[in-house]
């Protein structure tokens, strides 16, 4: 479907949206173009779970006569997204992942999804993730496995593997993702995308089903800063129906990503996201930025949070208790799978032999690990302590942003793996993310951008940039003056050095 | 270290309702093994005086009017019902008492 | 299978054993919307009508606390002279069950928003006991199920269950009891008479209507005994959802019985649910609490801390209204009536009519007389509740006002409270419809009196002899050719000047 004048699918969120609104691209035209790079890859990739072709072209028809009714639009109306598939959205199948939700289609939107139809967004599908978002490569989907778009034998990162790979592959400019350890920005490292984990309580999590409540963050997903900040700013802000929603403006994150600069910032790098496993292209490209950074104007501070050494342990303490809890829901009495109901077995051993179908093994670890951790006699020893680190970790942040305005590190300790490496040695699996998940313990802001190819094996290295809570403004200020720096150094988006599929 | 015995598996997977396969009990009692004892470090804080954090954000009250909103349809509400009579999930036979 | 169960005589018990008893009670708030979602909390049969994806526990959905929810928490922790926590959470209670859509109860655990207080309970003979409370939280309430297939609807036999989820999210206060020591042998006198005061607290807050009857407030009893003289308590049993107060009573003195007759066997207690059979007062075996029960409590994360400001509190505090037995003890004073008399205008529900009808105008004898009188009869009879019945405070101030003015005599002011209670109008109408005038014309009774004197000539000479009571016989000849309407006392007077006797 490529066009003699323009290649829609390579246009970036920004451009599609003023292409729409001018009168030079309509969104059915728009939609359609990436209805059809869908149909022609993702085969391949399989970064979709279900495309909604019908929703999409409907969503962009209203738009266009939107358009014609002079009626305003939204700033990205006609913007085609991928949405993980962890949202709900009425009258579409919402599955997480999972065998256990298969078929299962919602009685009501997430305020994410009704955030996203309001902005007059067109929403082409749900896209392929970690069974209940929990794993870091997308091998523990229910329904297979998504390919890394740089190279197909590898992982395109998870839990949100199938929202990066969509970016990467062209399949849409913009994607949804969550993000309860590193599930938006891991993704987005190994597939040389931009994914934000926005504030906790920036967006609302009401339906968007629960892994870790106290750590889930949904957020923006796309090959650019400054459409990741327009997504940021459809899908962010206070909701009444998210108790932990923070009741405040959202960040000038648009503005930011308009201005970027790091000129007279100071930037913190953490002596803990550096050592062993690091691989060494990971480290060159980590270092190399910094040294970017400093060129752009920014003064490089050391930095000591001795309690992160401690924050992969507790957060596979806390995240499996509140999991454990979170998909006791899964019982098969009122929606999902159910299995062995030969009017002879009790409901107790129907909901026992559902779970044991319906969950794969990460799910089972994760909520038979959260069981134990929360069990009388080893509360204290194990959810007690986890939730005591999680105050170490907060005042090391907040010790940190008393020195530096961000922090900055690799994303991931190492570029994508092969697909089945570490299938079955979940504490590997776990390494991959170590460097981000601190902000999910402390709640504050994070991205990760590109910031080029490792050179023993040519896949993305991703940058992270942490910013304090309710500053998420700064990682898209910081991120695109990086961004630019790099597009001018490299002479075009990382992105493009992607083999065509 | 603590570690954690194929029983304490079983046991822990009654409790979550899992009905796991014996293969499968001996393959998780393994790796729970080792993922217990490599996060069992956190316990190093156990007696440090730090107050426990169980929300990232420092919210408090956030509560709403008491004012009706509109409820699911009873269709839409049974609309994922593996079974249902008489406009209510049916559900296999309940064992045991309240 | 049949469980015979051995008791020991309630004498014998406690000769040898001291009760000690647990209370606990969950109270149904009578709140617009649910604890955690805005669906409606009015009972629809139309099941599973009043539920969102919140209540319903579907994947996503997040749970938002009701405002007065929480307001009616600490009124009620304040009526019973509890702390109110400066900081308090919500915890999940994990454990699976059908009814229970998230298959975790959201609850509080360790902080509780009111602990730490007491309620004096009056017995029968007017002694005052305390019964100090522990903590009163907010919690949920469960979805209800029905039985099929099996015999009497019972969950033992049936083939499979049906799940309503309406009452779902419903919000409860739980109120638990400190151990309740010292009451002996008035151990299950004092159950009910903690679960009545306790009933009568959450009306006069106005947080619940808390019947019974409806499931509104339901008590577990817990109870052990301990040989006299030892510290240590026995191990528990606790007997679950005793719904009316005099099965509170009971229930509490088969267990003591049944406790006894164990322990007396050289038996153990264990450690059990209990369910309490109304037919004939017994409890049965339930469910044995074994360590397999771990409810893995943790902090709710999908909700923030509840922090209630000091100087809310305060206001909540300044108004509360006077409390029940306070209130009862003055309102006994100012009616001059008996311990016994008010205990049981407090068991026919009586106490807020009587009250209404005085503000109204009545004279609190007149207000007690309708209301404990033919009101209740008709109540009675009707199975009804006294607030039930069609008729107002005010309109039997007015009765009574009818009488005092003399424009109405007894009799016919049950004439009028019946064409009332039929639905006939007011007062005032079903004495114009039903033309129930006292004859005050003198004319006219008068000639009913010459009339009753010409037709008894034996009693006329009675009375004029001097046997001034018979002249209730001509009384009765004079009121039953006026259809009732004269007004008894001028009839005397009139045949006793007729036939000029000193009355
Ligand atoms: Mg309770
Ligand atoms: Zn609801």
């Amino acid at each position: 479907m490529t066009d003699s004048k323009i290649d829609i699918i390579r246009l970036t969120a920004a451009d599609i949206a003023a292409k729409v609104a001018s009168g030079e691209l309509t969104a059915v035209e728009v939609t359609e173009a990436h209805l059809a790079r869908i149909e022609a890859v993702d085969e391949k990739v399989h970064a979709f779970l279900h495309v909604d072709r019908e929703g999409a072209l409907a969503q962009a028809r209203a738009v266009d006569a939107k358009r014609e009714n002079g009626e305003k639009l939204g700033p990205l109306a006609g913007v085609p997204l991928a949405l993980k598939d962890i949202f709900t959205t009425d009258g579409v199948p919402t599955t997480v992942g999972s065998k256990i939700l298969e078929g299962w289609i919602p009685p009501y939107d997430a305020t994410v999804t009704r955030k996203l139809k309001d902005a007059d967004v067109v929403i082409l599908g749900k896209t392929n993730m970690d069974e209940f978002a929990m794993g870091s490569s997308t091998e523990n989907s229910a329904y297979g496995p998504t390919g890394n778009p740089w190279d197909l034998t590898r992982i395109p990162g998870g839990s949100g593997g199938g929202s990066s790979a969509a970016l990467a592959s062209y399949e849409a400019p913009l994607a949804i993702g969550t993000d309860t350890g590193g599930s938006i920005r891991q993704p987005a490292a190994v597939t040389g995308t931009v994914g934000v984990k926005p504030t906790y309580g920036g967006v609302s999590r009401y339906g968007m089903v629960a892994f870790s409540s106290s750590l889930d963050q949904g957020g923006p997903c796309a090959r650019t800063v400054l459409d990741a900040a327009l997504l940021h700013e459809v899908i962010a802000g206070h909701d009444e129906l998210d108790s932990t929603s923070i009741d405040a403006p959202v960040p000038p994150v648009v503005e930011a990503a308009r201005n970027g600069s790091v000129q007279g910032m100071r930037v913190g790098v953490v002596k803990q996201f550096a050592g062993e496993g690091y691989q060494a292209g990971v480290v060159q490209r980590f270092q190399e930025s910094v040294a970017l950074l400093k060129e752009l104007g920014a003064e490089i501070v050391e930095l000591d949070c001795p309690s992160f050494d401690l924050a992969l342990s507790a957060y596979y303490l806390i995240a499996p208790s509140e999991c454990s809890s979170n998909l006791a829901r899964f019982d098969a009495m009122r929606y999902g799978l159910r299995v062995g109901d030969d009017g002879s077995k009790s409901a107790e051993d129907v909901t026992a032999l559902t779970r044991e179908a319906g969950f794969g093994d990460e799910v089972k670890r994760r909520v038979i690990l959260g069981t134990y951790a929360l069990s009388s006699g080893y509360y204290d020893a194990y959810y007690g302590s986890a939730q005591k680190v999680r105050t170490l970790i907060t005042k090391d942040f907040e010790k940190a942003f008393e020195q530096v305005d961000v922090i900055v590190s690799p994303a991931t300790p190492t570029t994508a793996f092969p697909i089945g490496e570490r299938a079955d040695d979940p504490m590997a699996m776990y390494l991959a993310d170590v460097c981000t998940i601190p902000s999910n313990m402390a709640g504050n802001a994070a991205m990760s951008l590109p910031c080029g190819l490792a050179p023993e094996d040519g896949l993305p290295v991703g940058l992270q940039i942490i910013a304090p809570a309710m500053k998420d403004d700064r990682l898209y200020k910081v991120g695109a003056a990086v961004e630019a720096a790099f597009v001018e150094r490299w002479g075009h988006p990382l992105l493009e050095e992607a083999p065509s599929l | 270290m603590p570690g954690i015995t194929r029983e304490e598996v079983a046991h822990l997977a009654r409790l979550a309702r899992l009905e796991l396969k014996d293969e499968e009990l001996d393959h998780f009692a393994g790796q729970l093994d080792d993922i217990i004892g490599a996060v069992a470090r956190v316990s190093e804080v156990a007696d440090q005086d730090v107050p426990p954090t169980s929300h990232p954000l420092p919210l408090t009250n956030v509560m709403r009017a008491d004012e009706v909103r509109p409820s699911l349809t009873p269709e839409q509400a049974l609309s994922g019902a593996p079974a249902q009579e008489q406009q209510r999930f049916k559900v296999p036979q309940i064992l045991g008492e309240d | 299978m049949t469980v015979t169960t051995d008791l020991v005589s309630y004498e014998d018990a406690l000769a040898t054993y001291d009760p000690v008893m647990g209370l606990e009670v969950h109270v149904e708030l009578g709140t617009k919307t649910k604890m955690f979602c805005g669906c409606s909390t009015e009972l629809k049969q139309d099941a599973n009508s009043q539920t969102c994806p919140t209540c319903l526990g579907l994947p996503g959905a997040l749970p938002v606390v009701n405002e007065i929810g929480v307001e009616s928490a600490i009124k009620i922790g304040l009526a019973l002279n509890c702390e109110i926590a400066e900081w308090c959470r919500f915890a999940r209670k994990n454990y699976f069950y059908p009814d229970m859509p998230k298959n975790f109860q959201t609850s509080q655990y360790d902080e509780p928003i009111a602990f730490n207080g007491y309620l004096d309970v009056q017995l029968e003979d007017g002694e005052v006991f305390r019964v100090e409370i522990e903590r009163a939280h907010m919690e949920e309430d469960t979805g209800k199920s029905t039985h099929v297939g099996g015999a009497t609807g019972r969950i033992h036999g049936a083939s499979h269950s049906l799940l309503d989820y309406n009452r779902a999210g419903i919000p409860l206060i739980e109120i638990v009891t400190k151990p309740i020591e010292g009451a002996g042998e008035r151990a299950p006198e004092v159950a009910k008479a903690y679960v009545a005061e306790l009933r009568e607290v959450i009306k006069a807050l106005d947080v619940s209507e808390a019947r019974m009857d409806k499931g509104q407030m339901r008590c577990d009893v817990n109870l052990s005994l301990r040989p006299h003289g030892r510290e240590e308590f026995g191990t528990r049993s606790e007997t679950k959802n005793v719904n009316s107060l005099r099965s509170v009573e009971r229930a509490a003195r088969f267990e003591i019985q049944r406790h006894a007759a164990v322990l007396n066997g050289g038996g153990t207690i264990v450690q059990e649910t209990r369910h309490f059979h109304e037919e004939d007062g017994s409890t049965t075996s339930g469910r044995i609490k074994d360590n397999a029960e771990d409810y893995r409590y943790f902090p709710e994360p999908d909700l923030v801390p509840v922090a209630p400001a000091r100087t809310w509190v305060e206001e909540l505090r300044a108004g509360l209204p006077e409390m029940p037995r306070v209130r009862r003890n003055r309102l006994r004073e100012e009616w001059g009536v008996s311990e016994h008399d008010m205990q049981s205008i407090l068991n026919a529900g009586a106490v807020d009519p009587i009250v209404a009808t005085i503000e109204a105008g009545a004279d609190s004898a007149a207000a007690r007389k309708w209301w404990m009188g033919e009101l209740s009869r008709n109540a009675n009879e009707t199975g009804r509740a006294l607030d039930e019945l069609p008729v107002t405070p005010a309109q039997v101030a007015r009765v009574a006002e009818l009488v005092t003015k003399g424009d109405l005599n007894d009799k016919l002011a049950r004439q009028v409270f019946e064409g009332v209670l039929a639905g006939e109008g007011t007062p005032d109408e079903v004495v114009e419809k039903r033309g129930l005038k006292v004859v005050s014309d003198e004319g006219a009774l008068t000639t009913a009196v010459d009339e009753a004197i010409a037709g008894n000539p034996a009693i006329a000479d009675k009375i004029r002899s001097g046997k001034v009571a018979a002249a209730g016989a001509l009384v009765g000849a004079v009121m039953k050719a006026t259809r009732g309407q004269a007004d008894a006392a001028r009839v005397k007077e009139l045949i006793l000047e007729k036939l000029g006797v000193e009355g």
